[in-house]
């Protein structure tokens, strides 16, 4: 039996060996050929036109960007500017459902042409899709109580503890940037919340617009710094190397500049959560980012 | 009683969108565990086979699936199909691809267990009579088996009807998503709603396992 298990164990090591050789040469053909555009995996700009359909993956549960409304219709930021997108390209629009695990995989098989989930612009990101221009800006904020709103985070005391979600991008920029300030780090959304209100910390950091959010949701609280650390934005992603798509989609992001169409996107379906006075902190018009 | 925020299920479509989400779930359980059956029937008549190469092989696609969390091969089964080999399923496809794969795999081992544990006696005696191989176990040897499958298979197929909340990630909107949506497109007006969803979440799983179990207890009964 030990002599079976050990042949079984070689086969199994060398499935899995042969798999990732495949794997290996299967990507590295799949690039040199999409240079060529011989077997390419995206749909280029005529060919989804000649379609008629235009697929684009947006996120169906994250309020108020991309979601569902009780009709099943899909909703949001994001989706407000999808259907503009396909409205001026003449094309019908189908909205796939994808997660933040997902993205990028959906555009790297061609199974979306276009990805509108709240997708912010990295530089590792960059390595595997092609971003187009920016039409969201996101940063962290830092909420206080209006007792003591914290403005600076150089104005903190020295006991003055910082509430964060654990593996938040605002837990890793404080840990990075102000090592010296405590920080009372919490699992979820829900418990952080409940620790806040109850008095722990001074102020509590986290995206920006999920403080401005929270702020206006209950009172008493003020966010006293609304744009904190790197300044990223969040733009359209299309697969790698797709540049009629891509070139396409930033004439139109420049040209709807011009009709001011983003602040008119925030007023249909962010004013309702985050209220008039952050437009200009989130809103990139024409793709301008100051 | 506590506010569990159901009233938004009772908005727009809502109620009706989670029972479609619910039908989705299920339609695909139900083709891949009327797949898998008979598949993994065959599989594990296989399995019981002394031939070394056999043996390996079988051994070798059971440990592979079992080894692999269901949620790695429905990633390489939606994209990696597309990558290597140009395909393009739809998430249902591919869902119901992986669902095959694992419940052939497993159910062929619980066959195969549920076949060598019918005493050797009841082969050789099939034998004496004059049965030929195919006869002795399609009326000796299966029917035994089957009886012994039925609490073991159940466990199977209540476990793939429960994983079908994994298929959200290759973007089939199934009930969980379809739960998830509900609540986030509430979470400002309803921000309780979450208790009240994945309770009835939980009531709609419960409503399509329970059967299954208590048919499973009758059939036990009436075999024995």
């Amino acid at each position: 039996m030990s002599r079976f298990r050990k042949l079984a164990a070689l086969g199994l090591a060398l499935t899995f060996l042969g798999g990732l050789t495949a794997c290996g040469n299967t990507s590295d053909t799949q690039d040199a050929s999409g240079n060529a555009g011989s077997k390419q995996i995206y749909r280029t700009l005529d060919e989804i036109k000649e379609d008629g359909t235009i697929n684009i993956g947006v996120f169906s549960d994250k309020n108020p960007f991309g979601y569902v409304d009780e009709n099943g219709e899909y909703q949001g930021y994001d989706v407000y500017f999808a259907n503009r997108l396909a409205q001026d390209l003449g094309v019908e629009v189908n909205f796939v459902s994808t997660e933040a695990a997902n993205r990028i995989e959906y555009l790297q098989t061609g199974k979306v042409d276009v990805i509108l989930a709240n997708f912010t612009v990295t530089d590792e990101r960059k390595e595997e899709v092609d971003f187009a221009l920016p039409y969201m800006n996101v940063a962290l904020g830092v909420v206080s109580r209006n007792d003591n709103v914290i403005e600076s985070l150089d104005d903190l005391g020295e006991d003055d503890a910082i509430i964060v979600i654990s593996g938040t991008t605002a837990e890793t920029y404080l840990i990075h940037n102000y090592p010296n300030i405590p920080l009372q780090k919490f699992d979820s959304y829900a418990t952080a919340k409940e620790a806040f209100e109850n008095g722990t910390g001074v102020a509590w950091a986290n995206d920006n617009t999920e403080v401005i959010a929270f702020s206006l949701q209950n009172e008493g609280y003020t966010v006293g710094i609304p744009s904190l650390g790197s300044n990223d934005t969040i733009a359209p992603a299309v697969t790698k190397g797709n540049t009629t798509l891509l070139e396409w989609i930033n004439e139109d992001i420049k040209k709807l500049g011009e009709e001011q169409f983003f602040h008119k996107d925030y007023e249909e379906t962010l004013t309702d959560t985050y209220g008039d006075a952050y437009k200009e902190t989130l809103v990139v018009e024409g793709g301008k980012t100051e | 009683m506590p506010d569990l925020g159901l009233e938004v299920l009772l908005k727009g479509n809502n109620m009706l969108r989670l029972l479609g989400g619910l039908w989705v779930a299920v339609k695909i359980s139900l083709i891949s565990i009327g797949l898998s059956i008979p598949l993994g029937i065959l599989l594990g008549i296989i399995m019981t086979r002394k031939n070394i190469a056999i043996r390996c092989l079988t051994k070798l696609y059971l440990e592979t699936i079992r080894i692999m969390p269901q949620l790695v091969l429905l990633f390489l089964v939606f994209f990696g199909s597309t990558r290597s080999l140009g395909w393009n399923l739809s998430g249902e496809t591919a869902s119901v691809i992986v669902f095959v794969l694992w419940g052939t795999a497993e159910m062929g081992d619980l066959v195969r267990g549920a076949l060598i544990s019918i005493p050797r006696h009841q082969y050789e005696s099939s034998e004496a009579l004059g049965f030929s191989k195919a006869q002795s176990y399609l009326y000796i040897i299966l029917p035994q088996t089957l009886r012994r499958l039925i609490p073991l298979s159940i466990n199977l197929i209540t476990r793939m009807i429960k994983t079908t909340s994994l298929i959200l990630m290759i973007g089939v909107v199934e009930v969980l998503k379809v739960g998830q949506q509900i609540i986030e497109a509430n979470r400002m007006t309803s921000p309780n709603a979450a208790f009240g969803i994945f309770l009835v979440i939980f009531i709609l799983y419960f409503l399509v396992c329970w059967p299954i179990s208590l048919a499973a207890r009758h059939l036990e009964r009436k075999w024995s």
